[in-house]
């Protein structure tokens, strides 16, 4: 798969660098030259210099014929047109914006964009772990994860307990198991697709 | 008429102001402290202070019985966003959008904006309007971007001098809408010939400018 990712900040430079280990061809766009020594050095994907809402710059990143687009930067009205141009006007099969405003990312998501919101991912994972913590219910249970456009797809909660071990570090231990996902699509094929936690289990 | 303009950069100030002096009813919605507080000073309370993406802030400020959002911030991606929210969300019937970058102006139509302003584009029609060695120039690209108001000057020799409207083979999606001869203007009709030095105004298609352009000048 070959995908483009705009902005090279802590996210997009892990973000590429986990892609590129499952076997993809990357390509991450940065307006600053500095960005891209988030990388690490056995990154082998191309990096290009520009702002990611100029379709030359796109362009030059292999826009045209990207599989998957991401947008990650710090700005969510930058990563809203990033995505959309990448979609409407170049046809890319799959693209994902990073939206920090709850309000934004929601309208977006009406919309059809694929979006992703650390605020509330954040701030829902701080509660149940603080819940948990000092052993509290939780008011409301909520999902994780944001429902997926097409498939419809939403991850069950767990319930969080955390143990503080010897060495006094905390670890989290995951009450019932996350269930793997599985795509409701009559189309494709059953074979599931697991989306990795927050957090690791406890072995 | 209640009009919301975001952004309270030159642009913006000026047409606040030139608006609240023609008795309408707005809201100029900035993001920086300073500048509300001087344009308060100046224009009373029709300056408020937010961000104009933030759906609270534009709710707060009436954007659901808005008939006009302006986006005339220097940020592209921030005037989409405002506009884009300002319709799919409060319904505004009209948004207009400033576009910085003149690349962007057929985006933000594929994107759905009604009305874009990219003063550079502005800018670049009025010069190529001066250079006649240009050939073609653009004087309005139409709302849905595949066809175009063009003007072209009949040059010596061209394949259409000479010619009437109704003998010449014109390409396909090419209107004549009008001729100026000496400073007059002429309503063309079948029977209208063209001369050297004749001012043609056209709607032609994207695919059809560079044949209509060839015809009137020759090369």
């Amino acid at each position: 798969m070959k995908v483009v990712i705009l902005g090279c900040g802590r996210v997009g430079a892990r973000l590429a660098q986990l892609l590129e280990a499952d076997g993809h061809q990357i390509s991450i766009i940065d307006s600053e030259l500095a960005s891209f020594d988030r990388l690490p050095e056995t990154f082998k994907g191309q990096t290009v210099l520009g702002t990611g809402i100029d379709a030359d710059v796109l362009k030059a990143a292999g826009i045209e014929d990207a599989d998957s687009f991401a947008a990650v930067t710090n700005y969510d009205n930058t990563n809203i047109m990033a995505c959309q141009v990448a979609k409407e006007i170049f046809g890319v099969p799959h693209v994902l914006a990073r939206i920090y405003d709850p309000g934004r990312e929601s309208l977006y998501h009406e919309l059809g964009l694929e979006t992703i919101c650390p605020t509330t991912l954040v701030s829902t994972t701080a509660r149940d772990i603080l819940l948990s913590l000092a052993e509290q219910p939780a008011a409301e249970t909520l999902p994780i994860a944001q429902q997926l456009n097409e498939s419809r797809i939403a991850v069950p909660v767990s319930t969080v307990n955390a143990t503080a071990n010897n060495g006094g570090a905390t670890t989290i231990q995951v009450s019932q198991p996350i269930q793997p996902i599985r795509r409701v699509d009559e189309k494709t094929a059953t074979n599931g697709k697991r989306l990795r936690g927050l957090f690791n289990r406890n072995s | 008429m209640y009009i919301l303009v975001v952004g309270g950069g030159k642009v913006g100030y000026y047409l606040t102001k030139t608006l609240v002096n023609e008795g309408y009813e707005i809201l100029l919605i900035e993001k920086n402290p300073k500048k509300v507080a001087i344009y308060g000073e100046r224009f009373g309370s029709v300056v408020v202070e937010g961000d104009g993406a933030e759906l609270t802030t534009l709710e707060a400020a009436g954007a659901a019985r808005a008939d006009v959002v302006v986006a005339v911030t220097g940020d592209d991606e921030d005037n989409l966003v405002v506009c884009q929210t300002a319709k799919r969300l409060f319904k505004v019937p009209r948004t207009i959008a400033r576009v910085n970058n003149p690349k962007n102006e057929e985006i933000f139509k594929k994107l759905g904006i009604d009305v874009t302003v990219s003063s550079t584009n502005i800018i670049l029609s009025i010069i190529e309007q001066e250079i006649p060695e240009r050939g073609l120039v653009h004087l309005m690209t139409l709302k849905h971007a595949q066809v175009a108001l063009v003007e072209a000057t009949v040059e010596m020799g061209a394949p259409v001098a000479g010619k009437s409207l109704a003998e010449f083979n014109f390409p396909p999606n090419v209107v004549i809408s009008a001729v100026m001869r000496d400073g007059s203007l002429i309503l063309p009709r079948g029977d209208t010939v063209l001369m050297p030095e004749d001012e043609v105004i056209a709607l032609a298609s994207k695919e059809s400018e560079e044949a209509f352009r060839q015809m009137m000048t020759g090369s």
